[in-house]
């Protein structure tokens, strides 16, 4: 076990890594639907814009760079968010599908258009200087980055955990996701909260796509195969809950990291093989927050 | 007396420490015209729930002609024959009143499953003559959304006949229909044949009285008393539950948290 | 279709308890002469046209068909996939790989085609039907992009990213479907019998029972009917008439990629059904042939970056056709019964 453990320990630091980052995606994904009822589509097309800020900004490969990149995404995904918050309000007694077919459309022509301005190339970014070597963990070398990007996961899980758990505001998205009807028969804003809500998820997603172009780099397609991720996250740990979040990312960033590295072939099959297992037991997910409607 | 059509022993439902139903045991013949009622907040809506299977009991048996079915769903108990009219009227809005009934109709006919269209003129004509047996016949190609509150009321309980029940559950059937239309709805149901049990939740103490043979008081979620209806009229209990301690009840009516349990 | 017979032989003999028949069979015979028309107007077209128009005609017809098999999901049964291409996909790899190793003679790689869709959709849908509306649209969306990963992935049967090239010309009775115009009337043969096959279906009591369990799932559960079953049912039966497209596809254009089973497929003929109307079965057909007329007409002119004048169609139909051309249609019949409406 011990000689198990140590074989894959590169392996399972990646998959924690990866699940620090789909952690931080899959939040924003899951508050957006369980407070306002969005299931925004082109949460990984947001992604992949701060990926490739990423590739702008880092260029120089310093501290400054990459800093710029993370300020401009975080920027950028506000203004985003408030943008879809202000399209999404006159479908919103629409059906589901009329906005998520919004946030789809709005997913093709970000997608497009990075592809416009980009090209087709496949980049690669380098990590900010500091971080660009490797530390011996347990007798094997890992990249610093990824460690990092592990401990930003778990800073980011407890202030997430904190804000909704100690805080008035986190109140307030809790009362939300139960019910947002007497939210608003409270005499707040529903408005005000869905520009704030969208604008927050929207740049926890932008934020991501910068952390994670040292490991993925940037390339048409990744916004897919990012959004799937995502989505089979918060399936898995439910729609609307915070902890379904991060356990649901935990399991698919192992599942992913390890699944690729022991069974390559059959990696996809694991994937699929996890949500429809856990579906099969919970039909709503590990923690489901909510009556989905 | 045979064993009862329906049977309930202990039946429980609780919402947290809210016991909306309490310990029910409730045995009705069949054949019988058997009402519910109580104040608000009696559990009365809950209990019917329990009974069609939309909710879960928290504890105790529900049994239908000697055979528990407690753990089915409330589809499967369709067909076991309970058929039912809701509150909230609860029909397909989009298509027209013949076809409505039809859905229930085609189920009890062969052909319900075939992949291509048949005319189904046996469903077909049970459904025209269930819609002349509510005085819908005029309206049956008019879409459900064009219909008055008291004609949808009709139309759903010529849905509920359509499933050829053995036990009938009618939830406040008589809600908002004009006193004329009541008064059809009271001819209807009193014409209906021994092998349909009828158990109906009703506000409206008219129609109660001219249809039931024998009624159950529910209270705060406990049975008060069983008995006919002259026995209920005169009851201290009864008197005292409408217009004492019901009162304060009034906001702890049963319904309220049943959605948040829809599952 | 069995009322045709009843109506139309018997029209003297109506009494006035079977008033009804004469006046049904002359609306029908109403209603089918346009269609008549219209299907000879189309298997006229290829004496007409030149062949990369008959082309594009069968791809909108193909497309026409993936269409409507979605709509008995999306409008019919009131569950919006976003992975419908993944059972598309699954057809067109069936049909090119029955037509390369074995034979590609008429009905056999397309049958095939139709019974791996459906095969593939029950593996699948049953996990993805007992969950309803946002849940559904993420499983579909998950299992459409597994798909796509394993054809990608698996490269010694499916050619990977290099697509499976190769497919041999259809062949009926032994000779091979080379001439635009002749494999045009094959496609339209066979996505007519689809159509037809799907009009069936909706119009059948399973499928009332399928418009119930969409207008009110709570009340056909009280009814006694199992909702899972019958949308279980549908998603296989939507899963083979897209698998029929996909292998009709396979055929027709003779390469099939992964994108063939991707989310932009998926999300491209989803946009069909919403930007015809979803429900109406012929609004899907027009939304077909807009889309695929945008994308390989005006597509190429824009250097490949067709996908963003799709996303501008989504956002744009999202606005101002709600319910889609069936919704203009709509309109415009409401308006024309409006000044004698009161009866």
């Amino acid at each position: 076990m011990a000689g198990w453990f140590d074989a894959n320990l590169v392996s399972i630091l990646n998959g924690f890594a990866i699940g620090s980052l789909l952690f931080i995606l899959a939040v924003g994904l899951s508050i957006v639907f369980g407070m306002m009822d969005v299931l925004n589509l082109a949460h990984g097309a947001f992604f992949l814009v701060g990926s490739y800020l990423a590739v702008t900004f880092v260029a120089g490969e310093s501290w400054a760079g990459f800093f710029t990149a993370l300020g401009v995404a975080a920027l950028v995904g506000l203004l985003a968010g408030g943008a879809l918050a202000g399209l999404t309000e006159p479908l919103a007694r629409r059906p589901i599908l009329d906005q998520a077919l919004l946030t789809l459309g709005i997913s093709l022509i970000v997608a497009e258009v990075l592809s416009i301005i980009y090209g087709n190339d496949v980049f690669s970014v380098p990590e900010p200087p500091a971080l660009a070597g490797s530390v011996s963990v347990a007798g094997s070398a890992y990249p610093t980055y990824r460690l990092m990007l592990i401990a930003v996961g778990l800073v980011l899980a407890l202030v997430v955990w904190l804000v909704v758990e100690k805080t008035s505001i986190g109140a307030l998205v809790r009362a939300s996701v139960a019910d947002r009807e007497m939210v608003s028969a409270m005499g707040i804003d529903n408005r005000k909260v869905k520009f704030a809500v969208l604008g927050v998820g929207s740049l926890l997603a932008t934020v991501a796509g910068v952390l994670a172009a040292p490991v993925y780099g940037a390339r048409p397609g990744l916004d897919k195969t990012i959004l799937l991720l995502a989505l089979v996250v918060i399936v898995i740990g439910g729609l609307g809950s915070i902890r379904g979040a991060l356990v649901g990312a935990l399991v698919i960033g192992q599942v992913e990291s390890l699944g690729r590295a022991l069974v390559p072939d059959y990696a996809s099959f694991i994937l699929f093989g996890t949500l429809a297992l856990v579906l099969i037991v919970r039909p709503r997910g590990l923690f489901a927050g909510k009556v989905a409607h | 007396m045979s064993e009862p059509l329906l049977s309930l022993s202990g039946v429980s439902r609780h919402f947290g420490a809210l016991k909306a139903v309490d310990a029910v045991d409730l045995g009705i013949p069949a054949g019988s015209r058997h009402a519910l009622i109580g104040p608000n907040g009696a559990g009365k809506s809950t209990l019917f729930k329990l009974i069609t299977g939309a909710m879960p009991v928290s504890s105790g048996t529900v049994a239908l002609g000697g055979s528990d079915i407690t753990g089915l769903s409330e589809n499967q108990r369709a067909r076991r024959g309970i058929s039912q009219t809701l509150q909230h009227s609860s029909l397909f809005l989009t298509q027209t009143v013949l076809q409505n009934v039809l859905l229930a109709a085609q189920r009890h006919h062969p052909g319900r499953r075939s992949l291509v269209p048949r005319r189904q003129a046996a469903a077909r004509e049970r459904a025209r003559a269930l819609l002349a047996d509510v005085g819908l016949e005029q309206r049956s190609d008019t879409p459900v959304a064009a219909l008055s509150h008291g004609e949808r009321r009709q139309v759903e309980v010529a849905v509920a006949l359509a499933c050829e029940p053995r036990l009938l559950l009618l939830d406040e059937p008589a809600a908002g229909m004009s006193p004329a239309e009541s008064a059809r709805l009271v001819g209807l149901l009193q014409a209906l044949p021994e092998s349909v049990t009828v158990v109906i939740v009703e506000h409206d103490l008219d129609v109660v009285f001219a249809l039931a043979t024998s009624v159950t008081v529910l209270h705060l979620g406990r049975v008060l008393l069983t008995g006919s209806p002259d026995q209920v009229r005169t009851s201290d209990a009864v008197q005292e539950a409408y217009l004492g301690t019901g009162r304060e009840s009034l906001f702890l009516d049963g319904t309220g948290p049943a959605h948040l349990e829809v599952s | 279709m069995s009322v045709v017979p009843d109506s139309t032989t018997e029209p003297a003999a109506a009494g006035p308890e079977v008033r009804p028949s004469p006046t049904r069979g002359r609306g029908l015979a109403l209603r089918a002469a346009p269609l008549l028309v219209l299907f000879l107007l189309l298997a006229a077209v290829p004496l007409f046209v030149a062949p990369f128009t008959a082309n594009t005609l069968s791809r909108i017809l193909i497309f026409a068909l993936f269409a409507v098999s979605l709509d008995l999901l999306v409008g019919i049964t009131g569950l919006p996939s976003l992975g419908h291409a993944a059972y598309f996909g699954i057809g067109a790899y069936t049909a090119g790989l029955v037509s390369i190793h074995w034979t590609s003679e008429a009905p056999v790689p397309v049958l095939l085609a139709a019974a791996a869709g459906a095969v593939a959709a029950a593996a699948t849908g049953w996990l993805a039907v007992r969950s309803g509306g946002v849940y559904f649209l993420m499983l579909t969306l998950a299992m459409g992009e597994l798909v796509h990963q394993l054809a990608q992935r698996l490269t010694g049967v499916t050619g990977g990213s290099n697509g499976l090239f190769g497919i041999p010309s259809v062949r009926v009775g032994g000779e091979p479907l080379t001439l635009a115009g002749l494999l045009y009337w094959y496609v339209l043969a066979i996505a007519l019998l689809g159509f037809v096959g799907l009009w069936l279906v909706a119009h059948s009591p399973f499928g009332s029972t399928l418009k119930g369990i969409r207008d009110n799932e709570p009340r056909m559960r009280s009814l006694g009917y199992s909702p899972f079953r019958y949308k279980f049912v549908a998603f296989a039966i939507a899963g083979g008439f897209a698998g029929l497209a996909g292998g009709l596809f396979a055929g027709l254009v003779r390469i099939v990629n992964p994108t063939d089973t991707g989310f932009t497929t998926s999300a491209l003929i989803l946009l069909a059904v919403v930007l015809g109307g979803a429900g109406t079965l012929w609004g899907p057909v027009l939304g077909a042939a807009v889309v695929v007329l945008v994308r390989d007409t005006f597509g190429p002119q824009l250097d490949g970056h067709g996908p963003l004048l799709l996303g501008v169609v989504f956002v744009v139909a999202v606005y101002v056709l709600p319910r889609g051309f069936a919704g203009l249609a709509g309109l415009a019949t409401r308006r024309r019964r409006a000044p004698g409406g009161a009866a």
